[in-house]
């Protein structure tokens, strides 16, 4: 262990990897010690991103546990890793995830159950390299590798449309991922590097300014990778295709984690490193946002599939994550990164409770369902709980991070804060009414009647998310605080370029955006 | 008298590599009336391109022949690539010639006399030389195409090549006339003293550019490609979608790296080949139900790539200090490609069966469990195809974007995108037939039961190649980054 604490994040990324080689070892037959062994490692691989915690400090920003190596010397890649208050908590969620997804599978996949497993851990290795990348170059590695086992996860182990939607995902995000790189090398060509902090460094100091244009393109070339991931309305298309199509697990990591790199790629990249581009884009990324929030929830709402209500109510929770992104405030950000875990863990509940749903009746569909409590009560109270944290109960997660996002927003633009605040009157709506039709009521079909409650294993998953989603609740000072500090220096990062730009080369100048930012001081305060 | 047998020697030893494969190739024709064992021919071939290979050590940098050869690391380069090109090409012939019942010493000569012609292609310095060592690989290649006799798939591409190569091969020569007559030579280093505005010159060295055009595969003059690499016997699909591919390409390379050719004109020629290749190949791969033809569309799509980089190349945006990246990204980009098409080549190859009657997507279906092995290879050349990370595809596509848009190429990268998408279509379709799909009735009796132990060879070389430079490619970076790539014999 002590020998592995200067390469902690290492450990991190490829422990996972390490797993899965073990896994091909085993015969593919022996399911029970290939289900017992990944759900070991996944475990270990989550105590491991326990240790992160103690590493970042509070209330202070940059990155912490840097790794520095050099990989490939013309042009200059390197292997650079560091965690800051965002990307922790990201890494420990897909962690957290991972192991809940092996055990949530244990009934649920019957074929192939190694390279289940296999497919399973490299994903966690793809995602947790995208969160600690510091390397450009690394990043755009790391996020183009997911794809791969992402893709087969849905394509041999999802439902009927499997193939459809396993080809449109990879397709999609591809499409935006390759202009991105095209961004990438363009930056390179600028700056002579593809280390993230440096190139920070340059704009902060003045010594690289990019031409209004140039900053344009090279916003939208991020911003486009970024949106379709997350995905920003109207390039949500591949989104309910997936989700719906993809087993339980694979459900569960697309929207708990993979949403997130989408939103995290704008806070890490975007903002910081364009962002004069971003604040030209600011109102119509916005209303695209508001859009998605609203058409979101309304599109969930008459869906006749319980898995695409769920699919869709993602799109909406990810709209209030990018306009409070968008809002460039303190606390709307603090509220999006916040927002971000919140849905990663109660849609990630959610996905598993409608799978478990499916183990049972095999179908999505709410009208097979309706009366579910009387056969079922205990699956049904954490259904409820799970349902009410994502619709913004206080005193649960859902509501921390939307509460936030609205007051951040509101500060600066009302309006838009007024149409976000539709989607969470809807979300209420179309959660509660599909709860209802599903629990709710006589039991109309006689199948539904023998349902069997919660296993012990279910009870296990559930309670654990169900513990995780009320701490989040109530003590999320222990999150916030820990990314109030990167999330302040992203505004301020983004603040001090409007000074560059205004100033005569040479002479400081502390006057500008001095309102603004004491503003946001003080509520960071609050 | 001894000096100038002195020059004579030394002269050889730069044409060692070429000396060695022809002989090899003429020792297999003579041996093979008394030696019937086709294994003990594989063998002799292949140390004969591994000998003729390692020759090159014993050479120098220089020119010989007055000038007419000169060897530089980047020949080195390219002789290494197509001897182990052709090395492992005949090392996937033996159970392929075994199945088709075919004869081995012939085919194994042929292979050498057209590796020897590459080599020669790759240090040609005067533009005669290149004709040769062009018509050293053409020939063979055009029988090569045809060796299957029985097969009316294969007379007809071999006679498709014929006709279509040797109207190339028309043009190529008709150019050279050109130059001579602008120029009083065909040494490259007087074309580069040449005045570069003069027209006569400007159709010469576009008439080179469409023989050579035809012999890469680059659209407008595609077209006997996909025909061709169907029907020719798989083994030689993966030595021609390879080999000649790539010392054509060096040729090309040489050829406008040496003349001035950073000029309007050549850049937009070059862009516009790039562009169009890249859509031809890719549109037409996206309609192929025959994996073989799919891939030899997508053979048409990366020679588009790999254009894009030749623009980069002839980029007037582009200062003369910084092109080394531009021909670096080429001939990183060629050896990957090399490597990953015969790898694929040679998993199809197996795949096809008897008489290659196996080779629609739905054959292979259901292939990752039938045949894990040769279906992780076959995707993994795919996914280096798609230029996934990790892989040696990813490097060579990011390389060549690098180069592009260093030269302020953008919408040229644009469209490499965009192409880069389209080809992630179709190469995942075949990743998710043979992963994804079940095979639907029986499979038939006489369906490959797995790779021969030569090819599965073939296919681990090709796959660890394959990750290795997508992992650590610092050490051909450095070669083909090197100072002094390509020298100029004055």
């Amino acid at each position: 262990m002590i020998a592995l604490s200067g390469h902690l994040l290492t450990v991190v990324i490829f422990f996972p990897a390490f797993g899965a080689l073990a896994l091909l070892f085993l015969r593919s037959d022996d399911e029970l010690w290939i289900r017992r062994l990944s759900f070991v490692v996944s475990t270990v691989e989550f105590l491991f991103s326990l240790l992160l915690l103690r590493a970042v400090p509070i209330g202070q920003a940059g990155y912490s546990l840097e790794e520095f190596g050099h990989w490939i010397s013309s042009p200059p890649i390197n292997y650079h890793l560091g965690v800051d208050g965002i990307s922790l908590f990201l890494v420990m969620l897909t962690t957290f995830l991972t192991p809940i997804c092996v055990l949530a599978s244990w009934h649920g996949v019957h074929h192939r159950i190694k390279e289940f497993h296999v497919m399973l851990l490299l994903l966690e290795v793809g995602v947790v390299g995208v969160f600690l990348s510091l390397d450009l170059f690394l990043f755009f590695l790391f996020w183009e590798i997911m794809l791969i086992p992402m893709a087969f996860l849905i394509g041999i182990w999802g439902h009927e449309r499997r193939i459809y939607a396993a080809v449109k995902f990879v397709l999609y995000t591809m499409a935006g991922s390759i202009l991105m790189l095209v961004g990438i090398i363009w930056l390179y060509n600028a700056t002579g590097t593809f280390d993230l902090p440096i190139i920070q460094k340059l704009l902060h100091d003045g010594a690289l300014v990019l031409p209004e244009r140039t900053e344009m393109i090279l916003f939208l070339a991020f911003f486009l990778a970024f949106a379709i991931k997350v995905p920003l309305f109207p390039l949500h298309t591949w989104l309910p295709d997936a989700h719906v199509e993809a087993p339980t697990a694979g459900s569960v990591i697309l929207a708990g984690v993979l949403l997130k790199m989408g939103t995290y790629g704008m806070i890490r990249f975007c903002l910081p490193l364009f962002p004069d581009a971003s604040r030209r884009a600011a109102p119509y990324v916005a209303v695209l946002a508001i859009i998605g929030i609203i058409y979101g929830a309304l599109v969930a709402m008459v869906q006749p599939n319980l898995k695409k209500l769920v699919a869709y109510s993602s799109v909406s929770h990810l709209g209030f994550v990018v306009l409070g992104i968008f809002a460039f405030q303190n606390i709307s950000m603090q509220g999006a990164v916040f927002q971000m875990l919140a849905h990663g863990i109660s849609t990630g509940g959610l996905f598993l409770l409608v799978g478990m749903l499916y183990d049972r009746r095999h179908t999505f569909e709410i009208s097979d369902y309706g009366g579910l409590s009387t056969p079922m009560p205990k699956l049904a109270a954490f259904f409820l709980f799970v349902v009410l944290s994502s619709l913004g109960l206080p005193m649960l997660n859902g509501f921390v991070g939307e509460y936030l996002i609205l007051l951040g927003t509101y500060q600066v633009h009302w309006n838009w804060a007024a149409w976000a605040a539709i989607g969470v009157i809807l979300s209420a709506c179309y959660l509660l009414w599909s709860y209802q039709r599903v629990f709710f009521g006589e039991v109309t079909q006689q199948k539904n009647r023998e349902l069997a409650d919660a296993s012990v294993r279910e009870k296990w998953i559930l309670a654990t998310i169900a513990v995780v989603i009320l701490w989040m609740g109530i003590g999320s000072p222990f999150f916030t605080q820990r990314f109030a500090a990167p999330c302040k220096t992203v505004i301020e990062q983004m603040n001090r370029n409007v000074m560059h730009e205004v100033a005569v080369p040479g002479t400081p100048r502390l006057a500008s955006n001095r309102p603004a930012d004491n503003s946001t001081e003080r509520l960071a305060s609050r | 008298m001894s000096s100038l047998n002195q020059q004579m020697l030394q002269n050889l030893r730069l044409v060692l590599p070429e000396l060695i494969w022809c002989g090899t190739g003429v020792f297999l024709m003579l041996i093979q009336p008394f030696l019937k064992n086709r294994q003990a021919l594989t063998f002799l071939a292949m140390v004969g391109t591994s000998v003729g290979t390692l020759a090159t050590f014993y050479g120098f940098f220089g020119s010989a022949f007055f000038a007419q050869i000169q060897f530089d690391t980047f020949s080195l380069f390219f002789h290494w690539l197509v001897g182990l090109i052709s090395f492992l090409v005949i090392l996937a012939s033996d159970s392929y010639l075994e199945r088709e019942k075919l004869d081995s010493a012939e085919f194994y000569a042929l292979i050498m006399f057209a590796t020897a012609g590459m080599g020669v292609l790759a240090s040609a310095q005067e533009l005669l030389t290149a004709f040769i060592g062009l018509e050293m690989s053409s020939i063979s290649s055009y029988v090569l195409a045809g060796y299957r006799r029985d097969s009316v798939k294969a007379s007809e591409s071999a006679v498709k090549y014929f006709l279509l190569g040797s109207f190339a091969t028309a043009f190529f020569l008709y150019g050279i006339a050109l130059v001579y007559g602008v120029t009083g030579s065909t040494n490259l280093v007087r074309l580069a003293d040449a005045d570069p505005s003069s027209n006569l010159l400007r159709l010469g060295l576009t008439l080179i550019l469409v023989g050579l055009g035809f012999k890469v595969a680059a659209a407008p003059f595609q077209v006997w490609t996909p025909d061709v690499y169907e029907g020719a016997p798989t083994p030689v699909t993966a030595l021609f979608s390879a080999g000649p591919k790539a010392a054509t390409f060096a040729l090309l390379l040489r050829i406008f790296s040496t003349v001035h050719a950073a000029t309007q004109f050549w850049f937009w020629a070059f862009w516009i080949l790039a562009g169009l290749t890249m859509f031809v190949g890719n549109l037409g791969a996206l309609v192929q139900s025959n994996v073989k033809r799919m891939l030899a569309y997508s053979s048409i799509a990366h020679a588009g790539y790999t254009l894009v980089a030749f623009a980069a190349v002839t980029s007037v945006r582009t200062d003369p200090e910084s092109v080394a990246p531009a021909y670096a990204a080429v001939l990183f980009y060629l050896a990957s490609y090399a490597l990953v098409s015969v790898g694929s080549f040679t998993v199809i190859s197996e795949l096809g069966g008897q008489g290659e009657r196996y080779l629609t997507f739905d054959d292979f279906a259901g292939l990752g469990t039938r045949q894990p092995f040769a279906a992780a290879g076959l995707s993994l050349f795919l996914l280096s195809l798609l230029g996934l990370p990790i892989t040696a595809g990813f490097f060579g596509k990011f390389y060549i974007f690098k180069a592009a848009i260093h030269s302020d190429l953008l919408w040229l990268a644009i469209l490499m995108a965009v192409n880069s998408v389209i080809g992630a279509y179709y190469y995942l379709r075949l990743i998710v037939v043979m992963y994804m799909r079940e095979y639907k009735g029986t499979l038939p009796a006489d369906a490959s039961q797995g790779l021969s132990p030569t090819a599965a060879m073939v296919v681990s070389v090709a796959a660890i190649i394959t990750l290795y430079l997508g992992l650590a490619p610092n050490h051909v970076l450095g070669i083909v980054l090197s100072q002094n790539l390509i020298l100029s014999a004055r």
